[in-house]
């Protein structure tokens, strides 16, 4: 680790992750609402809209849990507790600004090693419930992360191959002059579509699908309820942060202080991200997967090898 | 300071998690009692200073034994994964194996003649990594290469049922495949 941050900042993530997680969900609730029972008429209505997810969780923490015969409470805890957790710890290496919690030399392959992590989360979330629904939903995330680990890795390894460096704080030292996302488009767009599958989100969001009755969730209530989605809607927050120091220069940016133009850029991508949830339908896995293979991996591949060949003619 | 304790936590918690695999009777809890203590070991790796090897190995055995704990579950147990079933078999091979093996790696941490560190260590260790196994090491890399991509190659062929020409046709002339179910990117 070079250069971490104070402690303070460690204790400050989780925190801010929790209200960019809270804030996405209210946009989300309101484009929702506004959906269902169109544009809000006042700024009172539009809030009310907007505090929806924190009114659901308190119901849910008030309201009596429920428990399916034998389930296998511990590795149910486990994880549920997890999701969040690794959200969080994926998290440690995000530059706010220009400092992270910790910006230790291998920073891509932590957030990558522990996306991985929360495939295992949900997986354990939905066998333990021991309800069929539930476990189609934990064997769906993992039979489909297969199809996007791989252009995932590539956007990741494409971003740490521009930079010549695996710390996320040196990728953004190299965007000093040039945004990654001007000269590694595919990459960029691959990393978004990618980010929302690891997030099981939008279009990705079948684990937890309508037509397995909420899948890997299904069976959960009360806290494990609100841990298991409120971890992943911190996924979807960090998937989208990282995006930012990775291909949207970090930091970089005229007038404002560096940590101000991340939370700009930050949420720039997140907005997209909840605006691709309400317009575009539920992406089918059969055709997902041939699509992954047989067109985003080769791109990928290409968009890297664009990528050295300018590494290396430097 | 803080690396002998972590050192002897991570030891002791891998070697729980690795006892605890052969304690359980569901296949769910002894894969990840499993997963547990590679973490563990990968978070041992970390403390030798090697944190790309050490985040790897969290990022390679995470996915590897998700992978497998489903396949297990599918294939070994019915199929929600609720009937118990032991983790020993061959209780007396078993035991045999084990205790050669580790007599052998014990007697080889006693017997080898450690060598002591000459130099530094280098400033950043990923990259001597990598410059050690790409550069002179080159060849032997591409080659393993190959080598392991011919064998998915040669599994998925030897696994899957329907082969091109059942897709394609006798001439494998046919302009679409013929899929039960149709891809994504319209052939």
């Amino acid at each position: 680790m070079a250069d971490p941050g104070p402690l303070w900042s460690a204790a400050l993530l989780p925190a801010l992750l929790i209200t960019a997680a809270a804030a996405t969900a209210g946009l989300d609730a309101v484009l929702t609402a506004g959906a269902a029972r169109g544009r809000a008429g006042t700024v009172r209505e539009t809030a009310s809209r907007a505090a929806a997810p924190v009114r659901e969780v308190v119901r849910l923490l008030v309201r009596q849990p429920r428990r399916t015969t034998a389930m296998d409470v511990t590795l149910l805890r486990i994880g549920v507790v997890l999701l969040p957790t690794t959200a969080v710890l994926a998290a440690a290496v995000l530059p706010l600004g220009f400092r992270a919690v910790g910006d230790p030399d291998i920073g891509v392959v932590w957030f990558n090693a522990l996306e991985a992590l929360a495939w295992a989360a949900v997986w354990l979330t939905g066998w333990a419930s021991n309800s069929a629904l539930a476990l189609i939903g934990g064997y769906r995330f993992l039979a489909q992360g297969l199809a996007y680990e791989l252009p995932h890795m590539f956007a990741l390894t494409t971003a740490a191959l521009g930079a010549g460096s695996l710390r996320v704080g040196g990728v953004v030292d190299a965007q000093a002059g040039l945004w990654f996302v001007v000269w590694m488009p595919v990459a960029f767009v691959v990393y978004l579509v990618s980010a929302m599958a690891m997030a099981f989100w939008g279009p990705f969001d079948q684990p937890v699908g309508r037509d397995v009755s909420g899948g890997a969730g299904a069976e959960l209530s009360g806290a494990d309820r609100v841990l298991f989605f409120g971890g992943r809607w911190l996924l979807l927050v960090v998937a989208a942060a990282v995006g930012v120091p990775l291909f949207l220069g970090g930091g970089h940016g005229p007038w404002l202080p560096g940590w101000a133009w991340v939370l700009v850029k930050t949420a720039a991508v997140l907005a997209v991200l909840v605006r691709v949830r309400h317009l575009v339908p539920a992406v089918r896995m059969d055709r997902y997967t041939e699509i992954a293979w047989l067109v985003l991996t080769p791109l990928t591949v290409l968009q890297a090898l664009v990528v050295a060949v300018v590494v290396l003619g430097r | 300071m803080t690396d002998g304790p972590l050192f002897w936590v991570l030891g002791v918690s891998a070697v729980v998690g690795g006892v605890s695999v052969f304690r359980f009777d569901s296949m769910a809890r002894a894969t990840y009692a499993l997963l547990f203590s590679l973490l563990c070991v990968g978070g041992e790796v970390m403390l030798l200073g090697l944190d790309y090897l050490g985040v790897v190995i969290v990022l390679m055995m995470t996915v590897e034994m998700a992978v497998m704990g489903v396949f297990m579950i599918m294939y070994m147990m019915n199929p929600a994964g609720l009937t118990p079933m032991p983790m020993l078999h061959n209780r007396r091979g078993a035991t045999v194996i084990s205790l050669v093996v580790l007599a052998g790696l014990t007697a080889g941490i006693l017997l080898v003649p450690w060598p002591s560190r000459r130099g530094r260590p280098p400033a950043d260790a990923t990259e001597q990594l990598g410059l050690s196994l790409m550069g002179p090491q080159m060849l032997t890399m591409m080659t393993l290469g190959m080598a392991l991509f011919a064998t998915i190659v040669a599994t998925v062929v030897l696994a899957t049922r329907r082969g091109r020409y059942d897709r394609l046709g006798d001439g494998l002339g046919a302009r679409h495949a013929d899929d039960p179910v149709r891809g994504g990117v319209g052939r």
